[in-house]
């Protein structure tokens, strides 16, 4: 498993849909019969991932709202998000 | 000393399976509905269905799956589908693919459906639409072609039995050529029409024996493109399947007429008094029903499997197979290799017939296309 590279853009992968549950208050992803619930630091890089930001333009969006944001977390982030089949780069 | 009646927490519901009508054009003698079909006349109307869509996402549900019969004989199915998508849910549609047009299944899409679950019922037409007992077959290809086209994910549902067992490698290599993200190979699974038809649907072991190989196989090499889930044929296993991984815990059905039901199977448990929307609402059926909190948690479970560590993993087996073969449905699943009743299942494999009697087909029927 590689390491996303910091120009690549990251998206949902086909058939994954990221939602707010009101009623267990927490981010939830969805997909065929299936139901994941990111942690809240995952939720925030997942809806920055729309195919076109760069890895690196989340990272630093991400810096501008929350303190001490580091691109290699945010790498971390994907490349498991990658592994559990939720997100995809070309 | 306790005061209050115990009640077991429950969690909100992940998923609902919504039963639209049990109208279908196909006649599966495995089909998973009740012999005694709910008519058009007891259906939920439109405005019924969407409040319960409502409420089942007020309730918690994340998973909508819209389905029969064949959810397509509705003429309100695409409101229903908008109502669902627009509340936040992911809106499955479980179609036999008779009707799915290009035009319906674009609009479906345009208003948020996310995934399509299509039966198949054999390898080849010949074979499928004997089952099937119409000529659906073809259909079914291009109804996946249409699928592929909108580029949502598709999941391929098979049932398997003693009539199509032998094709399993040409199911899963038809289930690739459709471009399918999932292939459900599920051997059948015995209430209603399926127990109806029991001795002509039952596998032999030959038959399981052959197959498992090659599903293991498949799965395998398939790994990175299409999910294989292989339901195995309960009957022949020492352990009880999960059954809704536990009474009450992830899904609830609602049936044509509004009956609400732990399992899609449970209105063969005729010592069950379910609740209809119609009268009680859904999250109250849910938390406080009597049918819902009948097997829900561990306090209910006999011997042997209260003891047992594997309590935890199959939650006692099958309500609905415990009552239809043991008249308990508080028993411990009789496909269990620990349960008393054991020997009821292995005096039905050994009387499997040599050659197996002619199927009777799903009555009530109509034309949906």
């Amino acid at each position: 498993m590689s390491m996303i590279g910091l120009d690549s853009a990251p998206r949902l992968r086909r058939g994954v849909r990221l939602t707010y549950d009101k009623t267990r208050e927490t981010h939830v992803l969805l997909f065929p019969e299936g139901v994941l619930v990111p942690n809240k630091t995952a939720a925030a890089v997942l809806e920055l991932c729309d195919g076109v930001a760069t890895v690196a333009e989340i990272a630093a969006e991400l810096g501008r709202r929350y303190e001490g944001v580091r691109v290699e977390d945010v790498r971390n982030v994907l490349t498991r998000l990658e592994e559990r089949r939720v997100v995809e780069w070309k | 000393m306790e005061v209050t009646a115990h009640q077991p927490t429950a969690q909100p519901p992940l998923g609902m399976l919504a039963e639209l009508t049990h109208r279908c054009p196909l006649h599966c003698p495995y089909c998973s509905n009740p012999i005694e079909l709910v008519t058009r006349e007891n259906e939920l109307s439109t405005d019924e269905w969407l409040d319960v869509v409502g409420q089942a996402r007020e309730l918690g549900v994340l998973q909508v799956h819209l389905s029969g019969g064949e959810p397509l004989a509705r003429h309100d199915l695409p409101v229903l589908v908008s109502r669902a998508a627009d509340l936040g849910c992911y809106v499955n549609l479980v179609t036999s693919g008779l009707g799915l047009t290009e035009e319906r299944l674009t609009d479906l899409v345009d208003r948020g459906l996310a995934h399509v679950q299509l039966s198949v019922q054999g390898a080849d037409a010949e074979t499928a639409n004997r089952i099937a007992g119409v000529k659906a077959h073809a259909h079914k290809l291009k109804a996946a072609q249409a699928v592929k086209e909108l580029d949502i994910p598709l999941t391929v549902n098979v049932v398997l039995h003693r009539a199509n067992h032998h094709q399993v490698a040409d199911l899963i290599a038809l289930a690739e050529r459709m471009g399918a993200d999932r292939l459900e190979l599920a051997n059948t699974q015995y209430y209603g029409w399926g127990l109806r038809n029991r001795s002509a649907l039952m596998p032999t072991a030959e038959q399981l024996a052959e197959a498992e190989p090659i599903v293991r196989a498949a799965t395998e090499r398939l790994r990175d493109t299409m999910q294989i889930v292989y339901v195995v044929a309960d009957y022949y296993s020492p352990y009880p399947k999960p059954c809704m991984y536990g009474w009450g815990s992830r899904q609830l059905t609602v049936a044509p007429n509004g009956d609400v039901l732990p399992c899609p199977a449970a209105s063969s448990i005729t010592t069950l008094t379910l609740d209809n929307v119609r009268s009680r609402n859904l999250a109250d059926i849910w938390y406080r029903s009597a049918a819902f909190n009948a097997y829900r948690g561990e306090d209910w479970l006999p011997d042997p499997c209260r003891g047992c560590s594997r309590k935890g993993i199959d939650f006692g087996g099958c309500r609905c197979q415990a009552f239809l073969l043991t008249g308990d449905a508080g028993a411990t699943d009789p496909v269990c290799s620990l349960s008393p009743d054991r020997g009821l299942i292995d005096t039905i494999l050994a009387s499997t017939p040599s050659e197996p009697p002619e199927l009777v087909m799903r009555q009530n029927t109509i034309k949906v296309v």
